[in-house]
């Protein structure tokens, strides 16, 4: 599908957006392969849904260069909605109308030929698991069905790629690892998913990750890449008897970036494991704190989205 | 343009309107609840005038006036009182419109060949009312008067001719009754009211739900979704406008006299851009609210004041006359009027369809033109 045969879905180059003098995207560059899971990841308000609207050609860039599928935003944005499909932050389909009612509608919004109608809403139906509910009004669905019915009213011209805008917030846990499998599913037919979320344990789902902190992309990699790559520090698993004075004591010692209480103990922040870890050992010792458990551990996402987005606001400040 | 997408729209927005049932038989009733609200209470005659006779005189040639406003259909009789006192109370009580006093020397001066003088009394407060019935009241005098003159003529042994008799035909509505020009105009008038709130909410609606941002992320075009919108809300007003012709012809019994063809074909002419209006205010409205509001305002006032369907359009000031010429109503009550009353066919109508295609074509543009600006 795509016109320039780069092996890119989605290219975005310096894409700015800016509402008067507040910049909600701040040069973004990133390439999304063709096939990939790639998740976009921040907190609210961090610019991922303004980047993924405008690559959706729902917003006009205010400078910088982005395609989808080869297309431009800019200059073929009606190219671009033939080739995606794309799901809002909110659900957006008719509440009023019933699930074959709606999806009929977006089958003729997205001109899917003649001959392939049926065949393309069985597939929705028994995907969404909605064959029984076809003639159920849309607001009687649970958050479940209906984002499982958004999703599958979003690829019903089977599209090469794919934009979901935080899919599964609001949605319980086993709804949630439903429609993971639903994704995953896309995935291995050749479809490009691009999905924004703030939950940590979704993005693990992802073959690449980006994640965005005030309108900036601040780490972007594979998750172990992002594991790994604590910003060049390592993360120590410290537990003692005292956890508060131990953090207090910490704060004196060199090498030791930042700690935080994690679970019965604590996640220490430190440039150089080993070095360190003797450090503490003599500190504690001097305070008689009795160490009940210190190594080297590999941080979680999460982890390293504490710490990237802690050293960004260390860099602001 | 895509046959298609503009099908799928049409046939999504006639779901919304059937699958709501209660603003369905709303907007079904509302054209004969409106008719049955404003065509009795605009009903201009003035007939069944409350009197009160003071005769001074009480002769027989004061009786003999008393009888005509008694005959008259204008005038209602409601008592005979013997002071002034008497009629002031009945005026200000509202018992009594008018009052008229017969002088003393009434019949005296009469068979003298003196002028004689009648009194009426008018309450004046409802202007408009008062004038037509001081009209009534001096057509019976006058006529009595120049009876008398021959009389006096005649009994004097000469011959004369009576006066000039200017003999009144009117044409179209024969027995000058308002209902028949009030009504085909308030059809007219109905018809710009509902559709211009029909559609009023429509796009309003979808930014507000948040479907707005689902279906412009497809490859639908502004004008495939405003001509669908359009046509779905046309099958609900071409419904009510035969449903209000029905109402004007059974209920009302306006005399119908032109093609309904004719009529027809201008009211898809009118309807089309009325209902592109409200498409084009709910466009420029992110609420229902401001949507609702705005289009009540640009399609009841102008429908009503504008229109020149009961307030003459000549009387008034020449900027407000200068507005009305791009009221669609306007043209729109000129045509229903004329085809109800005067029987024309399109061939007397071209001015005025032609102006209300103009209307359409230039608000569908521009609805289109608002709608592509909000994309981005």
């Amino acid at each position: 599908m795509s016109g320039n045969g780069s092996g890119y879905a989605v290219e975005i180059r310096d894409l700015v957006k800016a509402f008067g003098s507040f910049v909600a995207v701040d040069h973004v560059s990133l390439q999304v392969k063709k096939g990939e899971i790639f998740g976009f990841l921040g907190p609210n308000g961090a610019g991922k849904s303004t980047t993924i609207r405008m690559l959706c050609g729902l917003l006009t860039p205010t400078s910088g260069d982005a395609s989808v599928s080869g297309c431009d935003v800019r200059t073929q944005p009606e190219e671009i909605r033939r080739n995606i499909g794309y799901m809002s932050q909110k659900f957006s389909l008719y509440d009023d109308l019933t699930v074959e009612q709606n999806i009929d509608f977006f089958t003729g919004m997205y001109g899917v030929p003649r001959q392939r109608r049926q065949e393309r809403k069985d597939y929705v139906l028994e995907m969404a698991n909605l064959k029984e509910r076809r003639g159920a009004a849309t607001y009687t669905l649970s958050g479940g069905w209906k984002q499982r019915l958004a999703l599958g009213c979003a690829i019903l011209h089977d599209p090469p790629v794919l934009f979901l805008d935080e899919p599964t917030s609001g949605v319980d846990p086993i709804a949630r690892g439903a429609f993971w499998n639903l994704i995953r599913d896309m995935a291995e037919t050749g479809h490009t998913v691009f999905v924004s979320t703030h939950y940590m344990d979704e993005a693990e789902y992802c073959n690449r990750l980006a994640l965005m902190y005030r309108g900036k992309v601040i780490a972007l990699g594979t998750p172990e890449e992002l594991k790994t790559n604590l910003d060049g520090h390592a993360l120590l698993r410290l537990d003692t008897a005292a956890t508060l004075e131990t953090m207090r004591v910490l704060e004196g010692i060199p090498g030791v970036i930042e700690s935080a209480v994690f679970g019965g103990g604590l996640h220490v922040v430190v440039d150089e494991p080993e070095a360190a870890m003797g450090r503490i050992r003599s500190k504690l010792a001097e305070g008689n704190i009795e160490i009940r458990r210190l190594e080297a551990i590999t941080p979680s996402l999460e982890d390293v989205f504490v710490a990237l987005i802690e050293a960004e606001e260390r860099k602001a400040a | 343009m895509s046959y298609r997408r503009t099908k799928a729209i049409f046939i999504k927005e006639l779901h919304h309107i059937t699958r709501d049932a209660r603003s369905l038989a709303l907007a079904l009733a509302m054209p004969v609840m409106m008719l049955l609200l404003y065509g009795y209470a605009l009903s201009l005659d003035v007939d069944h005038i409350q009197t009160l006779i003071y005769d001074q005189d009480g002769t027989e040639a004061s009786r003999d006036l008393m009888r005509q406003f008694q005959g008259s259909r204008y005038f209602d009789v409601a008592g005979f009182v013997n002071n002034y006192a008497d009629i002031q109370r009945g005026i200000d009580t509202n018992r009594i419109l008018v009052g008229v006093v017969i002088p003393r020397d009434f019949s005296r001066d009469l068979r003298s060949g003196h002028t004689a003088n009648v009194q009426i009394i008018v309450d004046g407060s409802d202007s408009n009312t008062a004038a037509i019935a001081m009209g009534y009241a001096e057509s019976i005098v006058r006529n009595y008067s120049a009876e008398a003159g021959v009389d006096l003529q005649n009994f004097r042994g000469r011959h004369l001719p009576p006066p000039i008799d200017a003999r009144m035909r009117v044409w179209y509505n024969s027995s000058l009754e308002s209902k028949n020009y009030v009504v085909p105009g308030l059809i007219a008038v109905i018809l710009m009211i509902i559709a211009g709130q029909l559609t009023s909410l429509t796009v309003a609606r979808e930014w507000e739900m948040g479907t707005m941002e689902q279906i412009l992320s497809t490859p639908l075009r502004p004008a495939e979704m405003v001509l669908g919108k359009m046509l779905a809300y046309f099958v609900v007003g071409f419904t009510d406008s035969a449903i209000a012709l029905i109402v004007g012809v059974t209920i009302f019994a306006v005399p119908f006299r032109g093609s309904i063809l004719t009529l027809a074909v201008s009211t898809c002419v009118f309807l089309c851009g009325t209902l592109f209006w409200g498409i084009f205010i709910s466009a420029g409205c992110r609420t229902q609210v401001a949507a609702y509001q705005l289009g009540m305002l640009s399609s009841f006032l102008p429908g009503f004041l504008l229109s020149g369907f009961v307030f003459a359009l000549d009387t008034m000031p020449k900027a407000i006359q200068v507005i009305s010429v791009i009221v669609p109503a306007r043209y729109f009550v000129t045509i229903v009027k004329a085809i109800f009353l005067k029987g024309v066919g399109i061939g007397q109508l071209w001015n005025q369809l032609a102006y209300l295609v103009v209307f359409g074509t230039i608000v569908f543009w521009r609805t289109v033109r608002r709608m592509n600006q909000k994309v981005t």
